[in-house]
């Protein structure tokens, strides 16, 4: 009945006597123990790459963590809630929850608005669907480092957007405007992700019965009105997920104001959580801030997390 | 009336697809430009104006094909990974009864939804500091090693499958081993795309933890050599936007080509599922 004996036996083929293979069905590890074999590797890699570190993330927050050679003893001494205090009296980290909030506000509703408006339409039409499906994903799957380069060049002081929008573009230009670097960081987002949402939209939408769509017709429904009343509440389930995926996103935020505002700027007004950590825990040394930065923001996400599926999803969720 | 709807909804398309086109067909026109131009005339290629100088250029301070190859290992180990060991855990987990495996699904489903920033310091701790991993290959695939939609989206596959085929075969006398090589991997090649194309943008568009634990230029993968330029050296080039624009050019070219190539495997009906779960 062990993991062993598994092996013995697919070695040589052997063909199982079938009153054993009935047997195994109570065994300890189950009917078929070799799922467990097979499932180890990556059981491994998940205890490894994410359940110790969570672990971790926790205790070096509590702790005077610092940087020492490899296999050095040092003593790393229990400090309680200091690394906490830091972090939340630091003017700069509640300026980047601050800004991450701005981003989500404009990031989030955009990004449900936009995805499931293309993806209803994309749903409707025949004639290129593919090319226009494909389209709506190359940024997606494009590298932000490399997009950032060409929005650098268009959203440039004397870039083609400026040079198109004329004595309307702000001063100083968007990503050195401290009022417009954070938006349009969150409006690069919107469109860089736009793309997996519709697609995510697309599912949805081909699990909407026909016959709810009928109905409104007989009823004499608008297209608008048929997009309110029946699409929308029907598509409810990948909208929480929508919402959720995004949130979780946009807290991550780290590339684009390490490159598109260089570092947050101007003045810290697009520094994101994500790139205070780095800041504080690789940069300045102080992995146990860092740490407690973490801690505190993944608190914040699963709290709006849980609120917007309070909100978004209704009764059956 | 029905006229008129479709016309509208072609609009609102075109519209949209420009705006997601229209940025990638500049970055090719901007990499080719001998001098920058901003104007809108600048967003038609002039052929007086047009040369490979930028690539040449990019190319002597960041070595483009040195990154390539290390965002090709790098991808290239996270894609092994994810492949061999997805490919068991999802049989184990569709096909097999066995305890644990409940847990093991959750488990799949939960670590999605861990936020990678919570993880950055630990991993960096453990894998750069404790076991000496900075710059070298292993440590930039250990965090990546086995992706959990991939699993999952391996799962939803041999579920779908007939059961019969897995029970004719155990009742024929194959082991699970046996059964897993001859009747569930023959079976596996149209999914394998799917996974690959999914898992394959995660470490080739990859920013962070490359650039936390790679400080030596030679083992960057070209995300962060790329980005290092825009971030320090572009100032001192002759031509910046030039030249970020073409190191733009030949990181995205990859992903982009994988994914109009192969756009029938990444659909959402295969996709769908592993994010759902």
């Amino acid at each position: 009945m062990t993991v062993l004996d598994f092996d013995a036996r697919a070695a040589d083929g052997a063909p199982p006597p079938p009153g054993r293979r009935r047997a195994r069905r109570g065994g300890l590890l189950g009917k078929n123990p070799a799922g467990l074999l097979f499932s180890a590797p990556y059981l491994v890699f998940v205890a490894v790459v994410f359940a110790f570190p969570l672990g971790f993330a926790v205790w070096i927050s509590f702790h005077d963590y610092f940087f020492a050679a490899p296999g050095a003893d040092v003593a790393r001494p229990f400090v309680g809630l200091d690394n906490y205090t830091s972090v939340l009296s630091d003017p700069a980290v509640r300026r980047s929850f601050v800004n991450i909030g701005i981003f989500l506000i404009i990031n989030v509703p955009l990004t449900v608005g936009l995805s499931l408006v293309l993806a209803t339409l994309l749903n409707q039409v025949v004639r290129g669907r593919t090319f226009l499906r494909v389209a709506f994903y190359v940024p997606y799957v494009t590298a932000s480092v490399a997009i950032v380069g060409v929005w650098l060049f268009l959203f440039n002081g004397n870039g083609l957007v400026n040079e198109i929008l004329g004595p309307l573009a702000p001063d100083p230009p968007w990503l050195i405007n401290s009022a417009w670097a954070m938006p349009s960081i969150a409006f690069f987002v919107t469109w860089k992700q736009l793309g997996f949402y519709i697609l995510l939209y697309l599912a949805a939408l081909q699990n909407v019965p026909r016959e709810l769509y009928e109905a409104a017709a007989t009823d004499g429904a608008g297209r608008l009105r048929t997009f309110w009343s029946v699409t929308v509440p029907a598509v409810r389930p990948a909208t929480v997920l929508v919402v959720l995926l995004s949130t979780i996103i946009g807290a991550n935020l780290f590339t684009e104001p390490y490159l598109l505002t260089g570092g947050g700027g101007p003045n810290g007004a697009s520094a994101s959580p994500v790139l205070i950590m780095y800041q504080r825990g690789i940069e300045q040394g102080t992995p146990g801030v860092a740490a407690a930065l973490g801690v505190v923001l993944v608190v914040l996400v699963l709290l709006v997390a849980w609120l917007q599926r309070r909100f978004v999803g209704g009764d059956e969720s | 009336m029905r006229r008129g709807a479709s016309f509208w909804r072609y609009v609102v398309l075109g519209i949209g697809g420009l705006a997601f086109l229209f940025p990638f067909y500049y970055m090719i026109v901007g990499s080719l430009q001998e001098s920058p131009d901003p104007t809108p005339a600048g967003a038609f290629p002039d052929p007086s104006n047009l040369t490979l100088d930028n690539y040449v250029a990019i190319d002597e301070r960041i070595d483009l094909l040195q990154g390539l190859l290390n965002s090709g290992i790098f991808t290239g180990g996270v894609l092994l990974g994810t492949v061999v060991f997805g490919v068991l855990a999802g049989y184990a987990l569709a096909v097999l009864h066995w305890r644990g495996r409940g847990v093991t699904f959750a488990l799949a489903l939960l670590v999605q939804v861990v936020p990678f920033q919570l993880l950055m310091i630990p991993l960096y701790v453990l894998i750069a500091r404790d076991y000496g991993l900075a710059d070298s290959y292993l440590g930039m695939i250990l965090p990546f090693a086995i992706n959990s939609t991939a699993v999952i989206v391996f799962r939803q596959y041999f579920l779908q499958l007939p059961r019969e085929l897995f029970d004719s075969a155990a009742v024929d006398g194959a082991g699970e081993l046996r059964t897993l090589w001859s009747v569930a991997l023959p079976l596996v090649r149209p999914v394998v795309l799917t996974v690959v194309l999914l898992t394959f943008i995660g470490p080739w568009n990859e920013f962070l933890w490359p650039f936390l634990i790679t400080k030596e230029q030679s083992m960057q993968p070209l995300a962060v050599s790329l980005a290092n330029y825009i971030s320090n050296v572009a100032a001192s080039a002759a031509n910046p936007f030039g030249a970020v624009l073409a190191g733009a050019v030949v990181l995205a070219v990859p992903a982009v080509v994988l994914f109009i190539v192969f756009q029938r495997y990444f659909r959402t009906t295969n996709i769908g599922s592993g994010v759902k779960g």
